[in-house]
């Protein structure tokens, strides 16, 4: 009786511990959604709204949107590249003492506080944008992507290596337990036939990996798009819509942590709390699109 | 330096390592052209490692190590690219190991995709070619666009073998074929075995000494990372001349 009991006990623990996860959801959404009410007043125009200027009362999210999707987006990229690259490394070339070094560097910055690594955006790398890159880069500038220039260092750019810095370490690590995983029979298979290493990760570590591989980057985008504190440190903060990336921006998470404290009146609170919620839903919707692939490559076999 | 005309592979003074762990200790033996030879003898006495050293396989682990010598037609394969010998000499591993993320086609051609072959007749004709002579084209000749892993285990060995068999190597290896089968694919393989000495030179490790007396021309007894006894499968069978062979083969040891 008293282990039955036991057991009933136990149930149902187990069972509300994990209601309290879709409970919890379900308040912070709702929460967003009944707090931003009258920023939906307008409909769409919140969203498709070009101008930020509370001062005026003017409030359009398109700026943040466009500034963390661009950021994040290229973050991504470039840290698809370079963590999938270590990964390979990693698992596939290095030698045994190699990897223990590497590995542990990168579980190393992964834990680096994002302050930190804003700092560091802020007195290295802005400099370094701004007196190495951008004379670089400014070969390029008939694509709009490079025209702009930068005074200050601090510029969408700068955002992007930071999250790039900040994202290629939870690609690389997860990458690298993925590229683990494949039996070591399956590349001996390959070589077996005449490949060469190169071979051998193209067409059987990566296809093997993939679903893992890609379950990193969605995780490192996510983590891009949320980033909040490195970014404002370094992006310029400035509410404009610009095709060069040598241009300052905003992105949705910089905008809310900053202007919360002074945002006076109903409006203007209502906003940043909108903002929030197209966060939350921007993120939803990676890792959905994200979830569906993977779902989609498993029903492929 | 080259051995017998009719040798095709001639292994001298062979030693492998795994890091300090030394699995062959000077391993001398010739493997006959288009014949079958069986390599015989308990788990961990160093058959699977010697046919790894044939196609330079052994030398991806990071710990391994070798010496000795080993000849390809008279040619050292230590000095030619390791791909080069691995395009010669083809390997069937033991458990059906057919690639994942590759159609049942896709497995078969991947060999040649990789030597270059673009012609879409070409590949159609030594992948049905190759599946013939595996005894499994009548199986999937209608879902050759389904993933290699759809098939059965015994399927998927013969799939493993019509892979190996596509890129045309001369020799082809197996590290024990059979032993992850039922009864019945088995016996399918092996017959298979048989049906492919015509064309090459087949080496298979095994510790199954019936399959060894079925299929063998030639067999080499290991024990404990040594060459015990190497011959005619007929006369090591039937009258052994050393005593651990004969103990092994009464199933005294093993």
């Amino acid at each position: 009786m008293k282990r039955a009991r036991g057991d009933r006990v136990f149930w149902l623990l187990a069972f509300f511990s994990s209601l309290s996860v879709i409970v919890m959801f379900t308040l912070l959404f709702y929460e967003l959604l009944s707090n931003s009410v009258p920023i939906w007043k307008d409909g769409m125009s919140f969203i498709t709204g070009m101008v930020w200027d509370p001062l005026k009362g003017l409030f359009g999210a398109f700026p943040f949107i466009y500034g963390t999707l661009l950021t994040a987006t290229f973050a991504i990229l470039l840290s698809t590249f370079l963590g999938v690259g270590i990964a390979i490394f990693l698992s596939e070339i290095a030698p045994s003492s190699l990897r223990v070094i590497i590995s542990s560097i990168i579980e190393l910055i992964a834990a680096i506080p994002s302050v930190i690594i804003g700092l560091w955006g802020i007195f290295v790398l802005a400099p370094f944008v701004r007196d190495n890159l951008q004379p670089l880069l400014q070969h390029l500038s008939f694509i709009p992507l490079f025209s702009g220039k930068t005074l200050s260092g601090l510029s969408m750019l700068t955002a992007i290596l930071v999250l790039t810095f900040m994202v290629t370490p939870i690609v690389a690590a997860i990458a690298r337990e993925a590229l683990l995983m494949v039996p070591e029979d399956l590349k001996e298979a390959l070589y077996s036939l005449g490949a060469t290493r190169y071979e051998v990760v193209r067409h059987v570590c990566i296809p093997y990996a993939r679903q893992g591989i890609f379950g990193g980057v969605i995780l490192g985008y996510g983590r891009a798009l949320g980033e909040t504190m490195a970014v404002t440190m370094v992006i310029g903060n400035t509410p404009s819509i610009s095709a060069s990336i040598l241009n300052p921006g905003y992105t949705m998470a910089a905008v809310i942590a900053n202007e919360f404290t002074e945002a006076t009146g109903d409006v203007y609170l209502s906003a940043l709390i909108g903002i929030a919620l197209l966060l939350l839903l921007i993120s939803l919707a990676v890792n959905l699109v994200g979830r569906m692939i993977v779902w989609k490559w498993q029903q492929e076999g | 330096m080259a051995g017998h005309a009719t040798d095709k592979i001639v292994v001298r003074n062979l030693n492998a390592w795994y890091g300090d762990f030394q699995a062959l200790k000077n391993i001398n033996l010739s493997i006959k052209k288009n014949t079958i030879t069986a390599i015989l003898g308990p788990s961990g006495c160093g058959k699977s490692t010697f046919i790894r050293c044939l196609n330079r396989l052994h030398e991806l682990r990071s710990d391994a190590k070798i010496e000795g010598e080993i000849l390809l037609d008279g040619k050292s394969v230590f000095n030619m690219d390791p791909v080069e010998v691995r395009r010669k000499i083809g390997m069937v591993f033991q458990r059906p190991n057919p690639f994942p993320t590759m159609s049942i086609y896709d497995n078969v051609a991947i060999g040649l995709k990789l030597n270059g072959v673009r012609d879409k007749k070409a590949l159609d004709r030594v992948v049905e070619d190759s599946l013939k002579k595996a005894a499994l084209w009548d199986e999937v000749k209608d879902k050759l666009n389904m993933p290699g892993t759809s098939l059965s285990g015994g399927q998927q060995q013969r799939l493993c073998i019509a892979r190996a068999i596509a890129t045309n190597p001369e020799v082809i290896l197996f590290d024990e074929p059979t032993s992850a089968l039922d009864p019945i694919s088995a016996v399918k393989i092996e017959d298979l075995l048989v049906d492919l000495k015509g064309n090459y030179t087949v080496v298979i490790v095994t510790h199954n000494i019936q399959q060894a007396g079925r299929v063998s021309d030639y067999v080499a007894f290991f024990w404990m990372g040594e060459l015990v006894e190497f011959g005619k499968t007929a006369e090591v069978f039937e009258n052994p001349k050393e005593e651990l062979t004969e103990a092994y083969l009464t199933g005294r040891i093993g």
